[in-house]
């Protein structure tokens, strides 16, 4: 199925290829990485990249390519994990409001709306300073912002259906809204959903990232590529490889999404062609 | 056009109150805003004061003494309503860290934020006005316009702004690193080489953006029968691109700019901390730091009312200019 998928959407199989070697690589870490994660090669400190130290190594001579695998498992992690509980809340809002309309409807969109025009990282930042950062919190935080944009298109696309005559149908067979909801609404919704599902892989990462990279994300020792970033900034002119390999990262992997979500974006426009 | 008000008029009327309507909403808005945030610092492991509990020059019934004198001893619903209506009277009350009054420094800051997301938007909106144009008709920008722009939007801001300070400041001497003008003072072109790698980090992802945006809704609209009509009644190409399509694209276009405010001040957040610049950006992340609440709370409340304001823009704009939409935003 996933061959005949990519045999379709050619623009999705480097992207696809290159995150999937990082879920590998990152999953593997402890197997894969030419060090353990907090061994010091006290005579190579600051030392630039070389053989011994692919991406260099930081003041006390940890290897910098070993922390951005690690690094990989938990930016990783805190992407996938916040993209499914945001697709999750925004799947949910989208298709009820869609589906209620009237007052509901507009009760659920006044507040995406309201979401929406908060400045995220400011209200982030805050909220990740003021209770103390952890992981699970930083997940927490990154998937209840990250949901409005899902709403949208969801609700969209809901409503589209809604109105078809095969829904009608349904109800006039006597099924309960939330069953025609869920068999015979949502089923033409998961291109859109899938979309916006692996966007909101890459923005999940780059909100970690920046969270971390003003200190109020992912703490020391947990390593990942925002805190590395973090730990970077102020040694960027000496250093500079401790900055450019992490972010590197991130950009590779949000680039990564990003393609992937625009290879499969012919997938929700002909999903809304036969719907017409 | 208010001005006007007489009923023979139905539209101006019915436009006084769709903008009343929207104002309305405003409002509400920032009551869940200015609640979120006074819970979130009421959260907080030692409450606003948690600053003076690690300072071993403070005995604890100072910190007693402090927060009878600031009403923390009050119940929660009280100090909001309290801090909430001073507020709202323009009393923003005074910085934890330096003792001024919270207005007077977020003031200052602003004009140095105005110039800085003002240059941006300015060469974002120029950059993806050409981008979104010219990908939209021809084939081969469009190839490589499509990869530029998906890196842009894909670039974390903060790293792109450490690579071009490495690049251009600390390797290649060109430009200035960090902060709006040189000790001496310096003079138009001193300031002007100062913004520049500010201004390229915040325009970047915008530009990026708005060009994929401008992109699909010029491709929408010369998929539509005039411009068919008119390729058919002899009009080049060019003239068809930017006089009959991009006329239609520009209305939506410019709704997307101004909503994405909220996206531009987390950036102008982020750009601001990474070049030292002086704005209002960088005194909420100095605030962050010293844990200095009633900035915080200042700077977001007004962020959010910036942003609620630009969108009521938004709205108006597209309601006096697009008759089609008038039916559908009433509520």
């Amino acid at each position: 199925m996933i061959r005949a998928w990519l045999r379709r959407h050619r623009a999705a199989l480097v992207p696809g290829a290159v995150l999937g070697a990082l879920l590998i690589l990152a999953a593997f870490a402890p197997l894969i990485a030419p060090y353990t994660f907090d061994a010091l090669d006290l005579a190579r400190r600051r030392g630039a990249p070389s053989l011994h130290h692919l991406f260099g190594t930081d003041e006390l001579g940890r290897d910098l390519l070993t922390r951005s695998l690690y690094g990989a498992r938990i930016s990783l992690a805190i992407g996938l994990v916040s993209a499914a509980l945001s697709a999750a809340i925004g799947v949910t809002v989208g298709a009820v409001a869609g589906f209620a309309g009237g007052i509901i409807d507009a009760a659920l969109m006044r507040l995406t709306d309201a979401m929406l025009s908060v400045p995220r990282l400011p209200l982030l930042m805050i909220a990740a300073a003021v209770l103390e950062p952890s992981v699970p919190l930083l997940i927490t935080l990154v998937s209840a912002v990250g949901w409005m944009e899902t709403a949208r298109v969801v609700r969209a696309d809901v409503q589209s259906i809604a109105v078809r005559d095969f829904v009608t149908a349904a109800r006039a067979t006597g099924a309960r809204a939330p069953r025609i909801l869920l068999r015979h609404i949502l089923p033409g919704v998961v291109p859109t959903i899938a979309v916006a599902l692996t966007l909101s892989v890459g923005r999940g990462i780059l909100l970690e990232s920046a969270l971390s990279f003003f200190g109020v994300g992912v703490q020391p020792p947990t390593a990942s590529w925002g805190n590395m970033l973090y730990q970077a900034q102020t040694t960027m002119s000496s250093e500079p490889w401790l900055g450019i390999f992490p972010g590197a990262c991130i950009f590779l992997t949000v680039l990564c999404c990003n393609l992937l979500a625009s290879a499969a974006e012919p997938d929700v426009v002909a999903a809304r062609e036969t719907r017409r | 056009m208010f001005t006007n008000g007489s009923f023979s008029q139905p539209g101006s009327t019915r436009m006084l109150t769709f903008v009343i309507r929207r104002v309305a909403q405003i409002i509400p808005l920032l009551v869940v805003v200015s609640l979120l945030v006074f819970a979130l610092i009421h959260a907080a492991p030692g409450g606003p004061l948690s600053l003076y509990l690690d300072n071993p020059n403070v005995r604890p019934q100072d910190i007693e003494r402090l927060r009878r004198q600031m009403g923390l001893d009050q119940p929660f619903v009280g100090q909001y309503v309290s801090w909430v209506t001073a507020f709202a009277r323009g009393d923003w009350g005074y910085s934890y860290a330096d003792g001024r009054p919270v207005a007077e420094r977020l003031l200052e800051r602003v004009p140095a934020t105005l110039q800085l997301i003002g240059v941006s938007t300015l060469l974002a909106v120029v950059v993806s006005l050409v981008v979104g144009v010219a990908s939209a008709v021809r084939k081969g920008v469009d190839r490589v316009a499509t990869i530029a722009t998906v890196a842009g939007i894909s670039l974390p801001v903060f790293w792109f702004g450490l690579v071009l300070q490495l690049l251009f400041a600390n390797t290649l001497h060109w430009l200035p690193s960090s902060g709006r003008a040189s000790f001496a003072g310096g003079g138009l072109g001193d300031r002007a080489a100062h913004l520049v790698l500010p201004v390229i980090v915040l325009a970047g992802a915008h530009a990026a953006g708005w060009s994929r945006y401008l992109r699909s809704s010029m491709r929408g609209a010369l998929e539509q029968p005039f411009i068919g009509a008119a390729r058919a009644r002899g009009v080049s190409d060019a003239r068809l691109a930017t006089r009959h399509a991009l006329r239609n694209a520009l209305l939506p276009f410019a709704t997307v700019v101004l909503l994405d405010a909220s996206i531009m001040a987390s950036g102008a957040v982020v750009t601001e901390s990474v070049f030292a610049w002086p704005g209002v950006g960088s005194l909420f992340t100095e605030a962050l730091a010293k844990r200095d609440y009633t900035v915080l709370m200042a700077f977001l409340m007004c962020g959010s009312a910036a942003v609620a304001l630009l969108s009521l823009v938004a709205d108006v704009v597209v309601h006096a200019l697009d008759p089609r939409t008038r039916e559908a935003v009433a509520l």
